[in-house]
Order: structure tokens, then sequence, then C-alpha cells
């Protein structure tokens, strides 16, 4: 049997104040799955969303990605991490004032790729996600779906083995959505663990579906 | 190591656009250091220049003897062979009152009162040269000296020579002490604009560690600014300096004639600037250290 890419282990995040956004979760995700967690808002989707990218850390309980305890992670550690993931966030994190291009350049950028093969796999990913001729726009130029399309390519650009999404499709209109889920789906196809944490219940075909509700695994 | 070294570049140029992004803010940022920095290396270099002319005064303790009456040749003969058997003398010259004449006539604006002189009125002396140069030996050989027969005046010279020296002593003390107190002032500016800068560019930062960039990758740029800013404040100094300088050369110029000598100041040399330059550069890497170290690790996993 193979190791799960992404294991869970009895993960508890406490935030100060007292407040208990997960209570002991266990999940596995096995390499080249699709996954969906959801949940109603505030059942700790985010919250899992932050700990698989280092952002945070659990109370207690592990966290393994791709083979490396997250949890117990050093602070060197976690860029190294974050380079094999594609991480699609909620509130986007586009640099305004950089331009299309650049910002699908930063994350080849930051691992010091040389300028001519970035810019060629940048080109690559803004193609993939219908952005080609945009690439000198600045993000606010772009309508909604074009900024998480792009938010797409960013987290596609390393070739990263996991697509982490947060809430992808939460402030687009449903045709938008589907267009957006059929991209997620034709990285999947070639071979990228995907998982997607959304609210949205309409979308839930085709997919394994974690279910959270109060900080605990439902079904 | 071929794509860090291109980071390193990269950063390079980043930091210089940042400086072309905001000309104003940045000019006054460098003036501000131009300034700071002035102050401590003007008062090196006149400090430096004062040295160099003190330096040029003999500092071997003298002491000089006048006769009170013009001898025969025995008694100078007779009295020098005293003198050089006296203990802590290590040499002895004497001069003949003609001797001393022409030397004094060669000063340029004497000659003309000398040549109004009837007779001469120097006496004949002895300059006698200390082994060493303490104060007791000094006073000793003073008033051993003093009661030889034939002599008149005994002066101890070196005296206000070692007055200066060590009222440069002091002065140096003061420009050591000025130049760390403004080194430290240095080290705040570059804090305070990098911490700024770390502030402003906040977004950015954040979003470049999430896709993957190392702490060392986001502090590079600021090193590279903060450096560059003591650097260029360090340049401006520079100029301030020999500026000020060449304006007090000028004025130097039209008194030296007053004076019959002509001291000019050296301005500082090119190793010296360097080395200023390099250790401008080197406080505010410094205080860039200090504003990234604490600024970069709030995102940190909590």
């Amino acid at each position: 049997m193979t190791q799960p890419i992404i294991s869970v282990r009895e993960v508890t995040k406490r935030y100060p104040g007292g407040r208990e956004a997960l209570s002991g979760i266990s999940m596995d995700i096995e390499a080249g799955e699709f996954v969906f967690l959801t949940g109603h808002s505030g059942a700790g989707k985010s919250t899992v969303f932050r700990l698989l990218a280092a952002i945070e850390r659990p109370s207690s309980g592990s966290v393994l990605v791709a083979g490396q305890n997250v949890s117990a992670l050093s602070p060197r550690g976690i860029p190294f991490l974050r380079r094999n993931l594609g991480l699609v966030f909620q509130d986007q994190k586009l640099l305004l004032d950089r331009s299309v291009f650049d910002n699908v350049m930063l994350p080849l950028l930051v691992t010091g790729q040389p300028y001519r093969d970035s810019a060629r796999r940048a080109r690559a990913a803004l193609d993939k996600v219908g952005l080609l001729d945009r690439e000198k726009t600045r993000p606010v130029a772009l309508s909604g779906g074009e900024q998480q399309r792009l938010c797409i390519a960013r987290a596609v650009v390393n070739r990263p083995s996991i697509l982490i999404a947060d809430e992808p499709t939460a402030s687009l209109d449903s045709e938008y959505a589907d267009t957006i889920m059929g991209m997620f789906r034709s990285f999947n196809q070639v071979g990228v663990t995907v998982l997607i944490a959304t609210h949205d219940r309409q979308r839930l075909e085709q997919g394994r579906v974690v279910r959270l509700s109060h900080g605990r695994i439902t079904a | 190591m071929n794509s860090w070294l291109r980071h390193h570049f990269q950063s390079l140029q980043q930091a210089l656009t940042r400086f072309a992004e905001a000309p104003l803010a940045s000019l006054a940022n460098i003036v501000v250091v131009g300034v700071v920095l002035a102050l401590p290396l003007g008062s090196y270099s006149l400090l430096s220049n004062l040295q160099f002319y003190a330096g040029s005064v003999p500092t071997e303790p003298q002491i000089s003897i006048f006769l009170s009456t013009s001898p025969g040749r025995a008694d100078v003969a007779a009295l020098e062979t005293r003198l050089r058997n006296a203990e802590g003398v290590r040499s002895v010259r004497f001069v003949p009152r003609d001797v001393a004449l022409t030397s004094l006539k060669r000063l340029p604006g004497l000659n003309e009162v000398i040549a109004s002189l009837r007779e001469n009125p120097l006496p004949d002396a002895f300059v006698v040269t200390l082994t060493s140069s303490d104060a007791d030996t000094a006073a000793r050989l003073e008033v051993q000296f003093r009661g030889l027969p034939g002599v008149g005046t005994v002066q101890v010279d070196s005296a206000w020579v070692r007055r200066i020296e060590s009222l440069l002593r002091i002065a140096r003390s003061a420009v050591l002490m000025l130049a760390l107190l403004l080194g430290f002032a240095l080290v705040a500016v570059t804090f305070n604009t990098i911490r700024l800068q770390v502030l402003t560019q906040h977004e950015e930062i954040e979003v470049s560690k999430l896709v993957g960039a190392t702490d060392a990758y986001v502090r590079r740029p600021f090193f590279y600014q903060g450096a560059a800013l003591g650097v260029a404040g360090g340049i401006a100094a520079l100029c301030i300096v020999q500026a000020a300088m060449l304006v007090f050369n000028t004025d130097l110029a039209r008194l030296g004639p007053v004076f019959g000598i002509l001291p000019v100041l050296r301005l500082l040399s090119f190793q010296d600037s360097l080395a200023f330059l390099s250790f401008a550069g080197i406080l505010g890497w410094l205080g860039t250290y200090l504003a990234v170290s604490r600024h970069l690790l709030i995102s940190e996993p909590r």
C-alpha cells in the first residue's frame, strides 16, 4: 500500500481565546485523488488549508504532506514545502501593483530559476487558464473570474504535485465556476492531487467528499 | 550557485529601482546620512591635518641654552664637553650668534628689520637634544645647565609640542566618540528607512513567502538597499567634506602670505575614502539587519 500524500492525524486547532476550530480530525488523501472538503462556513475548512500550507501549526496532532511532517517543520523548511504545493487562496493574494505576467513569475523567481525558462513556463501556465493575451494587464483590470484563473495559473506554474484551493468559486457565477472546476479537473487528470475547500454543494460531483461540521469530520 | 548570484544581481537592481521610484524621499535620506557622516569625517580630516603639521615639528625634547656673554673659543669647547657629558644628553650643537642671525635673515619679512639693527642682538647658543622625552629629565637638566658658568637663559623647547600632542590626543578621543555616536545615528536612520520599506512592501513579502520564498530571499533586496543608502550617504559626506576643505584652502591661500607660510589642508586619500565608504556601507547593512530580523519573523506559523 502506498503512503497517502496528505495525512492528517488527530489534529486539534485551538485559537487564542479558546475557540476550537478543529477537534481531533483525521483524514488521508492518496496521490492523484480529487477531494472536496466541504461544510458550513466556520466549520474549519480554511483552518485545514492553513495547516497544510504551514501558515498555522496545529495545537496537537500531526499533519503530513508528501512525507514531510508539516506540524514539526522548522521555519527554514517551510519555503521548500510550499514549493511543492499549489495554493489558491480565498483572498487571492495577488500583487496588484504588478502585471499578470509578473504575478505568475513570482513563484519561479523565488526559487531562483533562470528568467528565460521561467518566462516560458509562466506563459504556458497563463495559456492553460486562457489569460495569455492579458499578461501585461494589472490584476485590478481583470474580472473576478479572470482573477481566479490568474490565481490558478500562479498555483500551477511550479508544476506542484498537490493543488489546494480555498473557496475558489465563492464569488463567481455558476458558469464561471464550472470553468474553474474544469481546470482543476484537467490538472487532476495529469496526476496532480487536488483538494478543494468549498461550501458550494452544487459542484461536489465526481470526487470524494469530506464533510466538516463544527471542527469534526462527519462524512 | 548561478541562480544565487543572479538573485544578488536582481536584488541590487531592485534596490536601485526603489531609489529611482521615490527620488525625492531617497535624496532626503541620502542627505541626512551625508550630513550625519560629514561631521565625524570632517573632524577626522581636520585632525589628521593638524597631526600632519604637528608631526613636521621635531618632537624630540630639546633644550636651548643661550649664553650670557660672548665667550672665547676655549670656553665654548669646555662648556660643550660638560653639556655632552651630562646624563640624559644625546647630542649637542653649537649655534654661533652670526649663524643664528643669518638664518633669521632668511625668514621673509624679517630681513628689513634685521638690516636696520646696528649690531647683532643674538647670543651664542647651544641646542641640546635629550635622550628621553620625560619631563623629569628635562627639568633636572634645565636646573643643571642654568648653574653652568656663562649660561644666561635655558629654555625647554619641546614643552609646547608635548602640550599640542596631548591636546591632539584629547581631540582624537572626541572625534572617535563623535564617530561612534553618529555611526549609531546612521544605523538608526537605515533601520527606520528599511522598516518603513518593509511595512509598505508587507503584501509583497507575505505573498512571496506563501509561494515559497526563503527569508534570505526576501531580505536580500533590503540589505542591498540599506548598504546602498549607507554608501550613497558616504559619498555625499565625502563631497561635503572635500568641498569644505577646498573652501578652507582658498581662505588659507589668502592668509598664507601674511604669515610667510602656505599651509594646505590635504584632502582625504583614495584609500581613506574607500575605507570610509565601506564602513558606511557596513553600518547601513547593520541597520537593515536590525530592521528585517524583527519584521520578517512575524509571518511564521502560529
